[in-house]
C-alpha cells in the first residue's frame, strides 16, 4: 500500500511541475514576441529598403530607343531618315539547344561559329552577338524561334541621298549621336528621349507576364526642316563635279543662298563623301595607314571647306572695298582713274593683272575691269583705320553664326600693323583670309539693301507627329549700309557681268550681278590658284546669291573664264526653278 | 462489472480546438508548399503539383496516424519506449556509418535505399527521446533532482544527441532543447537549469565576440565562424553564404503589411533555393505580409498554449511530460526556424513544422500530435 502510494505520489502531476510548464510556456511566448517584433521591424521599417533591393534584383530594365527626328529639305523631302536595324543577343539561361543557336546565328550573321559559341556558353545575363543587323536578317533569325535568342529592333540613321550635302548634314555614330554637321548642331532637337520597359524577371531572367510592366514611352525627336533644296544641291554638285573634272581641280565649293534672309539653298564641296559609309575614305589610299592616320584622314575628309577653310578672297573682295569707299564718300561712280599697269605704294610697285594697264577709266569701269590700281587708290583714300572699322562693321572680324559646327574665323592683320602696303593689298582682297561663307554673307548684305543676315540651314523644328512647329529665328542687323550705296553697288556689279570681266555669267533675259576673282594660294611661289565667282540674280532685287571657288585648277585659271560659266549654268537651271523667269524686252 | 459501467459513464475530454488548429496548419502548409514549390517543380520535374501531391498524400496518412495514436492509451505504447530508444540509436548508427545512410544535397540525413524509399531517422529520434525521458522521470520520480538522476538522464540523451548532431546540428540542438525542457519541468530544483541557460548564453556570446580567437585555438571550426560572420552582416557575402539569408530578407521585406498576395511571391521563382523547405516562412511573409506571418505565429502559440493546458491537466506525470516534450519540440523548432529566416540567429537548417515540405517530418509530427491528443483524451471531466 505504501509503495503504491509513493508511486502514485511520484506519478502525480504536482504543483512544481505545473509551475515549470507555465514557465516554459511563457519563455516560449516571450521568444515568439521577440520574433514578432523582429518581423515587424523587417516588414514595416526595413520594408522599403528590402523591397528596393528585391526590385533591383527582379527588375530588368530595357530601354526603348527613341526615334531620332528626321531632316527635311525645303521641298519636304526626307534627307535624313531612320532605318530599322536589329541587335542580336543571347541569354545563356534560356538557351535550350546551344548547337542550333550557334549554327543558325553563325550562318545568318556570317560570324565565325567559334565566336558565337563563346558568347553562347558565357554565363551572363545577356550577351550581344551583333548590332546593326538588317531587319530582313533579324526577321529571318526570329523565324527560327530559338529559345534564348533575342532580336531587338533599333534605329539607325539613313541618308537617302548618300553623298548629297554630306558635310552639311553630317552623320551619326553607333549610339545615334551626331558626329558632324547639322546632326551635331541640332542634336538636342533631333534626339528624342529614350523610353524604358521595366519588367519583373525570375532568377533565370525570364520575364513574368503576370507582373504589370512599367512602361515609359519614348519620345521621338523633333524633325528639322531646312532651307536646303536637294534639287538645287544636286544640280550644283553636278556642276561642281563637272568643272572639277574638266579643270583637274582638287576641290570645288559652291554655296547658294537667299541674300534677303540668309537661307542657304545649297552648299557643295566636292568631292563629297557617302553619308551612309562615313568611315570610308572617298579615295583610294596609296599605302596602308595606321588607325590614327586613318582617323586624321577621316577628319580631313569630314571638314567643310565652305565654313572651316579660309582663303584670300582676291578680287571678289573688291565689292567690300568699293562699298566702304562709297559709304565714306571718298569715291563716286564717275571719278576717273588712270592705270599704267601698276601702282607704287611706298617703295613697292604693285602690279595690275593687266600689265599693259587699263589706261583712263571711271570708278565703275575700274570695277568692271577689276583694276588693282583703282582699288589701291580707293583703299588708300578710305585709310587704314576706317577700312579696318568697316571689316568690323561688316562682320568680317567674327564668325557668320551659321548653324553648323566648325566655323573658322578670318585671319586678319592687327590694326596697328596695317601700313600703306598692307592696306593696298587688302583693298583688292589679299594679305588676309576669310571663309567663302563670310564673303558670301558680306556680299549678301551689299546686295540686299544693307541688312546683315545670319546664314543658316535650319528653318523650322517640327514635332514628330507634326502637331507643333517652331520657326527658327536668327539675328539680323539692319541698315549696316545705306540703301543708296547698295543700289550703286548692284548697278556696278550688274555691269561687271553685262559688260565687264564677269560676262561669262551673263544669261539672256536675266539681270545678273557678280564679280570674278583669281586668288593666288600661299605661298605665291607655288603658282597655285583659287578661281572664284560671286554672282547674284536678279540684280535689281536679288533672290539668289552664289559663290563658287575652284581650288587649284589646271591650265586656264582665271575666275572669269572658268568659274563664271559654272554659276551661269547653275543660274540658268535654278532661276526658273525658283520661279524667276527670263524677261525679254518686247522688241527682243 | 459495476466498475466497468462507472468507467463508461466518465466523460472523456478531447481537444477539438487543438485538432482543428493542427488540421488547419496542415492544409495551410499544403497551400504554401504548392505556392512555393510549383515553379521549381515545373522547372525540374515538369509537374508543378509534384511536391504538393507528395506532401498531400503523406499529410493525409499523417492525419490518420494522428487519430489512431490519439485514441490509444499512452500507457500502452510507453511500454515500447526501450525498444524505440534502441531502434532510434541503431537507425542513427546505420545512417551515419553504413551505406544505408543516404546523402542528398550534401547532407547525410536519410536512411533507406532510394530517395523515395527513405526517411529521416532524426525525426523518429525526437519522439524516442521524448518518450524515454518522460518514462524515465516518471519512474525515478524525485530522484531526477539528485545528481545520479540527472546524470542518468543526460547519459541517456547523449547518444542520440551526438549521433544526430554529427550530420544535423540543428536537429541535435532541438533534441537537446527537448531534453532540457522535459528535465526542467520534471525537476523540483530548477537552479541547475537556470545555470545551464546562463552557461549556454555565455558560450554563445564567446562564439559571437571571440569567434576568430576560438578558431585559432581549434575550438570552433572555420566554417562555423563564417556562419557567424554572415549572420552579422549578410550583405557582405551576397553571392556566397549570405545569398540564402539575403534572399529570405528580401522576401520578408517585400511583404510589407499585407504581402503581395497568395501565390504572388517573386522570390520563390528561383531566387530562394528550395523555397518550400526551410525558407518557407519567408514566402509566407512575402505573400501574406506581416499580418499573415503573425497569424501563423499566433496559431503556433495557440498550439503551445493548448499543450500547456493539456500538460497541466494531464492525469499523471507521464502524460504531462510527454506533452511537455511535444510542446518543447514544436515551440523550439518554430522559434528557431523563424529566427533563422529573419536572420535573428546564424543560419542553420530547420524546417517549419506542418508547413515546410518534408514527408518524414510531417508523418512523425502527426504522430506526436496524436500523442498529445491521446493524453488530452485521458483527462476526465469533473461533473
Amino acid at each position: 500500500m505504501d509503495r503504491t502510494e509513493a508511486k502514485k505520489a511520484a506519478q502525480r502531476n504536482q504543483i512544481f511541475h505545473k509551475k515549470g510548464i507555465v514557465a516554459v510556456f511563457f519563455a516560449m511566448v516571450l521568444a515568439c514576441l521577440w520574433l514578432s517584433g523582429r518581423l515587424a521591424w523587417l516588414m514595416i521599417f526595413q520594408s522599403e529598403y528590402y523591397m528596393e533591393q528585391a526590385d533591383e534584383l527582379h527588375e530588368r530594365e530595357r530601354s526603348i530607343k527613341a526615334a531620332r527626328g528626321e531632316i527635311y529639305d525645303a521641298t519636304g523631302t526626307v534627307i535624313a531618315a531612320n532605318r530599322t536595324v536589329c541587335t542580336i543577343s543571347v541569354i545563356h539561361n534560356q538557351i535550350t539547344d546551344a548547337d542550333q543557336v550557334v549554327e543558325v546565328l553563325s550562318e545568318q550573321l556570317q560570324i565565325d561559329p567559334e565566336k558565337v559559341r563563346a558568347s553562347v556558353e558565357k554565363y551572363s545575363a545577356r550577351e550581344v552577338i551583333k548590332t546593326n543587323v538588317d531587319k530582313e536578317t533579324g526577321d529571318a533569325i526570329r523565324a527560327f524561334h530559338l529559345d534564348g535568342v533575342k532580336v531587338d529592333e533599333d534605329y539607325k540613321r539613313y541618308y537617302p541621298f548618300g553623298e548629297l550635302a554630306s558635310r552639311v548634314l553630317g552623320f551619326t555614330g553607333s549610339d545615334n549621336q551626331g558626329i558632324i554637321g547639322l546632326e551635331v548642331k541640332y542634336e538636342s532637337v533631333l534626339k528624342g528621349i529614350d523610353g524604358k520597359i521595366l519588367t519583373m524577371t525570375t532568377a533565370a531572367g525570364i520575364e513574368l507576364d503576370s507582373m504589370a510592366e512599367e512602361r515609359i514611352e519614348p519620345v521621338p525627336g523633333n524633325n528639322l526642316i531646312l532651307s536646303l533644296d536637294m534639287n538645287i544641291q544636286k544640280y550644283a554638285q553636278q556642276a561642281a563635279e563637272k568643272v572639277m573634272e574638266e579643270k583637274g581641280a582638287i576641290a570645288v565649293n559652291v554655296v547658294i543662298m537667299n541674300p534677303q534672309n540668309g537661307e542657304i539653298l545649297a552648299m557643295v564641296s566636292v568631292p563629297e563623301f557617302d553619308l551612309n559609309n562615313p568611315f570610308t575614305l572617298n579615295y583610294e589610299l596609296d599605302q596602308p595607314v595606321t588607325a590614327q592616320e586613318k582617323q586624321d584622314l577621316l577628319n580631313k575628309m569630314w571638314r567643310n571647306p565652305c565654313i572651316s577653310d579660309t582663303y584670300e578672297p582676291g578680287s571678289t573682295f573688291k565689292i567690300v572695298t568699293a562699298t566702304a569707299a562709297l559709304e565714306e564718300g571718298v569715291v563716286s561712280v564717275n571719278d576717273s582713274f588712270h592705270c599704267p599697269g601698276y601702282k607704287m605704294v611706298e617703295d613697292r610697285r604693285i602690279r595690275c593683272h593687266k600689265t599693259t594697264g587699263h589706261g583712263s577709266e571711271t570708278f565703275v569701269q575700274g570695277v568692271m575691269n577689276s583694276c588693282n590700281p583703282v582699288f589701291i587708290e580707293v583703299g588708300l583714300r578710305v585709310g587704314a583705320e576706317r577700312f579696318y572699322s568697316y571689316f568690323d562693321k561688316f562682320g568680317l572680324m567674327r564668325k557668320t553664326g551659321v548653324d553648323i559646327p566648325g566655323e573658322a574665323s578670318g585671319i586678319m592683320h592687327q590694326p596697328e600693323d596695317i601700313g600703306e602696303v598692307e592696306l593696298a593689298t587688302m583693298s583688292f582682297g589679299q594679305s588676309f583670309q576669310i571663309t567663302p561663307l563670310q564673303l558670301l554673307t558680306v556680299a549678301s548684305m551689299v546686295v540686299n539693301g544693307g541688312t546683315r543676315v545670319t546664314p543658316h540651314f535650319g528653318v523650322a523644328v517640327q514635332s514628330a507627329d507634326g502637331s507643333f512647329i517652331q520657326e527658327l529665328e536668327y539675328p539680323v542687323e539692319e541698315h549696316v549700309i545705306s540703301e543708296q550705296t547698295c543700289e550703286t553697288m548692284k548697278m556696278i556689279l550688274e555691269k561687271v557681268v553685262s559688260e565687264g570681266g564677269g560676262k561669262n555669267a551673263f544669261i539672256e533675259g536675266y539681270r545678273i550681278g557678280g564679280k570674278t576673282a583669281t586668288s593666288e594660294k600661299l605661298p605665291r611661289s607655288l603658282k597655285k590658284y583659287i578661281s572664284s565667282f560671286l554672282g547674284f540674280a536678279p540684280a535689281d532685287d536679288p533672290q539668289v546669291i552664289a559663290l563658287i571657288t575652284i581650288n587649284e585648277p589646271e591650265g586656264i585659271y582665271y575666275g572669269g573664264t572658268i568659274a563664271a560659266p559654272v554659276i551661269r549654268d547653275i543660274f540658268e537651271n535654278i532661276l526658273p526653278y525658283l520661279g524667276l523667269y527670263p524677261e525679254y524686252s518686247p522688241e527682243g | 462489472m459495476a466498475k466497468k459501467t462507472s468507467r463508461r459513464k466518465i466523460k472523456r475530454f478531447y481537444d477539438y480546438s487543438l485538432l482543428a488548429v493542427i488540421i488547419f496548419l496542415c492544409i495551410f502548409g499544403l497551400i504554401i508548399v504548392y505556392s512555393s514549390s510549383s515553379y521549381s517543380a515545373q522547372l525540374k520535374i515538369g509537374d508543378s503539383l509534384y511536391y504538393f501531391k507528395r506532401q498531400g498524400v503523406i499529410a493525409a496518412g499523417g492525419v490518420l496516424v494522428m487519430i489512431i495514436v490519439s485514441k490509444m492509451d499512452y500507457h500502452i505504447y510507453v511500454r515500447l519506449t526501450g525498444i524505440a530508444y534502441i531502434a532510434a540509436v541503431v537507425m542513427m548508427v546505420l545512417t551515419n556509418f553504413t551505406p544505408l545512410g543516404l546523402e542528398f544535397n550534401g547532407q547525410k540525413r536519410w536512411l533507406g535505399v532510394t530517395e523515395t524509399l527513405s526517411f529521416q531517422p532524426a525525426e523518429f529520434v525526437k519522439i524516442a527521446v521524448i518518450l524515454m525521458l518522460a518514462s524515465l522521470i516518471d519512474k525515478i520520480g524525485r530522484k531526477i533532482d539528485t545528481w545520479r538522476g540527472l546524470v542518468l538522464a543526460v547519459f541517456l540523451t547523449l547518444p542520440p544527441f551526438i549521433l544526430v548532431g554529427m550530420h544535423n546540428l540543428s536537429s541535435g540542438i532541438i533534441i537537446a532543447g527537448i531534453a532540457f525542457v522535459v528535465c526542467f519541468v520534471g525537476s523540483k530544483k530548477k537552479g541547475i537549469y537556470i545555470l545551464g541557460v546562463a552557461a549556454v548564453a555565455v558560450v554563445a556570446y564567446l562564439f559571437v565576440e571571440y569567434g576568430d580567437k576560438l578558431v585559432e585555438w581549434h575550438i570552433l571550426k572555420a566554417y562555423q565562424l563564417e556562419r557567424i560572420d554572415i549572420w552579422k552582416d549578410p550583405e557582405a557575402y551576397p553571392q556566397t553564404g549570405g545569398w540564402q539569408v539575403l534572399q529570405g530578407l528580401y522576401a520578408i521585406g517585400s511583404g510589407g503589411l499585407f504581402g503581395r498576395g497568395l501565390g504572388e511571391s517573386i522570390q520563390k521563382l528561383g531566387f530562394i533555393p528550395e523555397a518550400m523547405n526551410d525558407m518557407v516562412f519567408s514566402i509566407i511573409c512575402e505573400e501574406l505580409g506581416l499580418f499573415g506571418a503573425l497569424c501563423v505565429l499566433l496559431l503556433f502559440m495557440f498550439m503551445v498554449w493548448r499543450f500547456m493546458v493539456i500538460a497541466n491537466n494531464a492525469p499523471d506525470l507521464l502524460g504531462a511530460l510527454i506533452v511537455v516534450g511535444v510542446m518543447a519540440h514544436i515551440a523550439i523548432q518554430v522559434i528557431l526556424n523563424v529566427a533563422v529566416v529573419t536572420n535573428s540567429i546564424p543560419n542553420t537548417g530547420i524546417s517549419l513544422p506542418f508547413i515546410s515540405y518534408g514527408g518524414t517530418s510531417v508523418l512523425f509530427l502527426m504522430a506526436e500530435m496524436g500523442m498529445a491528443l491521446g493524453v488530452a483524451n485521458r483527462i476526465t471531466l469533473e461533473h
